[in-house]
Parts: C-alpha cells; sequence; structure tokens
C-alpha cells in the first residue's frame, strides 16, 4: 500500500519545525506504524537525508516509549491502542496522514516527533510511590485486600506513563495520569501512609510542571492507550479536597 | 522516555513571580462551588418567574415579599442583600478563576496541533468560555433591564409583571432573540459544569457518571424551558 506522510519536522528545541511531505510506496498493511516509520528512514538515510527521530523501545504496547499524534490523534485513531500496536491496515491506501509530536509546554520537543517527558518522571518523584521495606517478598496473603479495590488500582495501574492524555487535552493537563497514580496508590493498603503527602505534593508538582487544569471534558480518556477511566480524575479531586481540608496530616 | 538532563525531584519557580500558586484543583474547587451557588440561584429564580402565569397580582406581590422575606426578625431587604452579595462574590471568584484556568490552559500548550479534529468533547464542554462569557454579558443587560429597570421601555419599580410584558414585546423581538440565545448558553453551561462539578469535587464515579450526565441534561432542559416559558407566553399573547 501507499501513503503520503506530512511529518513534522524540528532541527532542535529552538527550531521552529514544519510539516514536511513524505509518500512511502512499499508500505505493508501489516506493518505497525513505526515499522512504516523504520521504512520511511531507511529510505532517507539512503537518500543522504536526516532520519526522522522517534520514541521507541519495546514495541509490545507496555513501556510507554512511543508516542507521536497521528491525524490529530495521539497513538493514531485505533481505541486503545499503543502507536506501536497500531497497524497500517487501520489506513486506508493512499491516505494522507499527519504525524506531528505531543504539544505540550511541559513536554519540549527535543527533535522531530522526540519530545522531553522527564516532568512525568518528576510528577511520579514528587510523591508517587510507597515506602515499603524491601528484600524478601513479603506473604502474599499477610495483606488483605478487597476484590473491588485490587481491581480498581489495577485499572489505574495500567498507567504506562506515555503522556497521551496531556497531548488529548485541550488544556494540556496531566490530570488522568495524576488521577491514575493516586488512584492506584490509594486503592492499596500499602499506599496509605503517604496518601495526603502524595496528592499534594504530586499536584503541586503537575502544576510547576506547567501542565494545565482539568475542565473534564475526557479527550484524555479517549485517546488513552490503557484505558484509563475518566472517574480516576474524581479520586484524585477527593483525595486533594480531603488533604487540604482535613487535619489529618501523614508522613 | 528520553533522559534530557537531570533536574531535581522537585522543581522551584525560581522564574516564576509570586509566592506559592493557587493550585488548578484549588481554582477548579472554587468554581465548582461558586456554580453550585449561582445553579441554586437559577434554579430558585426560574421557578419565581413562573408566577407570572398566575397573573400580574401573584408575581407583583411576590417580588414585593422577596424584599419583605425575613421581616420582622429582619430589616427590609436584608435577605435580598445578602443573596446579591453572595452571588457577586460568586461570579467574581467563579470569572477570575476560569480566567486564571484559561491563561494555564494557553501557557501549557503554546504550540497548537497543524490537524486536531475534536474528538471526545461535547458541544457543551467545548463552548464553556466563550458561552461563559455571553452569559456574562447577558447578565449586564438583564440587570439594567429588570432590575434597575434603565433599559425596560416600562421601567417602574415594583411592576415586575407590566416590565416583563413591555419587555417581550412582538416589536422587541431582538431582545427576545437575545434573551433565548442566553438561556440556551446557560443551559449549554449548566448541562456540563453541573457533572464536571460534581466530578471536580469528587462525586462522580464510573458507576454513577451516565446517571450524573443524564441529571445534568435534565436540569439543563427544565431551566431552558422554565425560562423560555416567560417570554414566549408573552409573545403568543398568553401573558399579556
Amino acid at each position: 500500500m501507499k501513503v503520503n506522510l506530512r511529518v513534522w519536522r524540528q532541527d532542535g528545541p529552538a527550531d521552529r519545525g514544519r510539516l514536511v511531505g513524505y509518500r512511502v510506496d512499499d508500505a505493508d498493511e501489516d506493518m505497525s506504524f513505526l515499522e512504516l516509520m523504520d521504512v520511511l528512514n531507511e529510505k532517507l538515510i539512503l537518500d543522504g537525508g536526516e532520519p526522522v527521530a522517534f520514541d521507541h523501545d519495546c514495541r509490545e504496547g507496555i513501556c510507554g516509549a512511543c508516542s507521536m499524534v497521528i491525524n490529530g490523534q495521539p497513538h493514531g485513531p485505533q481505541k486503545a491502542t499503543t502507536t506501536c500496536q497500531l497497524h497500517m491496515r487501520h489506513f486506508r491506501d493512499g491516505e494522507t496522514i499527519t504525524v506531528e509530536p505531543f504539544r505540550a509546554s511541559a513536554f519540549p520537543v527535543v527533535k522531530d516527533l522526540v519530545v522531553d517527558r522527564t516532568a512525568f518522571d518528576r510528577v511520579i518523584a514528587s510523591g508517587g510511590y510507597v515506602s515499603a521495606p524491601t528484600g524478601a517478598a513479603p506473604e502474599a496473603h499477610a495483606t488483605p485486600v478487597p476484590k473491588a479495590n485490587a481491581d480498581r488500582a489495577f485499572t489505574a495501574a495500567a498507567c504506562i506513563g506515555c503522556g497521551a492524555c496531556v497531548a488529548a487535552c485541550s488544556n494540556g493537563s496531566g490530570s488522568l495520569f495524576l488521577g491514575a497514580k493516586i488512584t492506584h496508590l490509594g486503592e492499596m493498603p500499602q499506599g496509605q501512609p503517604e496518601r495526603t503527602q502524595r496528592v499534594v505534593r504530586m499536584v503541586a508538582q503537575h502544576d510547576a510542571e506547567g501542565f494545565g487544569g482539568c475542565t473534564n471534558t475526557g479527550e484524555c480518556a479517549v485517546a488513552c492507550p490503557k484505558e484509563i477511566p475518566l472517574d480516576v480524575i474524581s479520586q484524585l479531586n477527593r483525595d486533594y479536597l480531603t488533604a487540604t481540608t482535613g487535619g489529618r496530616r501523614t508522613a | 522516555m528520553v533522559t534530557v538532563g537531570e533536574r531535581p525531584a522537585v522543581r522551584t519557580k525560581a522564574g516564576r513571580t509570586g509566592p506559592v500558586r493557587v493550585t488548578s484543583i484549588q481554582l477548579k474547587i472554587g468554581m465548582a462551588v461558586t456554580g453550585a451557588i449561582m445553579l441554586l440561584y437559577l434554579v430558585a429564580h426560574m421557578i419565581g418567574n413562573l408566577k407570572i402565569f398566575f397573573g400580574a397580582e401573584a408575581i407583583d406581590s411576590y417580588a414585593a415579599w422577596l424584599r419583605e422575606v425575613g421581616e420582622p426578625a429582619l430589616p427590609a431587604e436584608t435577605v435580598l442583600w445578602i443573596v446579591r452579595i453572595v452571588l457577586t462574590v460568586s461570579v467574581v471568584v467563579h470569572i477570575v478563576s476560569a480566567t486564571i484556568l484559561a491563561r494555564r490552559a494557553h501557557r501549557a500548550r503554546p504550540v497548537k496541533y497543524a490537524y486536531r479534529p475534536p474528538v471526545q468533547g461535547s458541544y457543551a464542554a467545548r463552548t464553556m468560555r466563550w458561552g461563559g462569557v455571553i452569559i456574562a454579558l447577558f447578565v449586564v443587560y438583564h440587570l439594567l433591564d429588570l432590575t434597575t429597570g434603565t433599559l425596560n421601555p416600562n421601567g417602574v419599580h415594583g411592576e415586575v409583571h407590566a416590565n416583563v410584558v413591555a419587555d417581550f414585546a412582538p416589536g422587541r423581538w431582538y431582545v427576545t432573540l437575545f434573551y433565548a440565545l442566553a438561556v440556551i448558553a446557560v443551559g449549554f453551561h449548566v448541562r456540563h459544569g453541573l457533572w464536571s462539578g460534581l466530578q471536580t469535587i469528587g462525586r462522580s464515579s464510573a458507576a454513577t457518571q451516565t446517571a450524573l450526565k443524564g441529571t445534568a441534561l435534565a436540569v439543563a432542559v427544565l431551566l431552558v424551558v422554565g425560562f423560555l416559558s416567560v417570554p414566549f407566553a408573552v409573545l403568543t399573547g398568553l401573558v399579556a
């Protein structure tokens, strides 16, 4: 199959960047989108050009490294799918596909489609952890967790921190990511000691990184390749309200 | 993820002016609470408006009662002024918070997408900001029209029925049109705002989301129908 690509090219953080058109004639419907980019890059290198820089790692849909906004949607049009697991069979032969980097001031473009997402790392470092003793694994049944809480924690823990929620949000907010972490740790008994300080510190860091506020539009949950539900933001807000209005302080 | 340079885990905002900023969630909670106050007022206002269908005497005496309520325990117009002050504070907090949040949202995405169709956001959710501006402008006109009477063709204090009938006279169709558009804007605003506010104060979950959105839509429709019934009753001669 043949596709026409309009790819964002940007030499570096200071460059203004522009969309450049490329034509790939030997695409295959069984290729992943990243493999299409590989084919394009091989051509570019053979032609003596600069390959398109893009992030990727596991190519199994679990690491959160791949990004890209494909035809206006983070990770492309396929529901619950990362860019690496998106296949060309979901596109029409001859289709023009626009590829842009995730756009947010907190995710500055490094080059082409690569953005610096260490802002998420700093949000995690500010409180997205539990203080558990390391060493031998504890007995699995020592700490009972109700099934409903375990399920909800697991749903939220599916977040791979890719940043698609920020890329999709009209406010450039990281609320879905934040809500996923708060829900994931807050539903578990191990997450209780730091629950109050976690939400306060993570929200402060989120805002300091320059992410916007949430308007509950729901673009994030649609874009999320791991289908994190929108109501984790409700849980985030509730924990924040409890933490900032209650007298109890932990850790 | 690519790591470009190490920065301290908790970055201090040395470059920014001012002390600790109000967090976006705090601003949102402020908007949710003030929004709830204004929504409760709107419901009461809409129900009060329906008195016009019981005749001039009913609505005029109701309007007079609004000034006397609380007497003799409270001096005249005390409750009225408490409501006015609470509403004014609510409007100011709501608009200031919305402005700060909108500015932050703009700063959070300085470079726009070349191609990005809206995928999920409802029309109501996407028009909250400009819809809010339309409503604010309408409220100014509405106060000059039916509170102070400045822009009302009758404009006699206490003659609520006569003022309303003069206001929505068929010859002044543009007033009715503006009123209808503003009320519909309120409907859209409430449709997203009521649910969004509940989510902001952490009262929404996956289980209740559909029910809450349905409730918000029902409240919005009831408000629009209730508010529009008055001008259309005047326009069709049902109230004259």
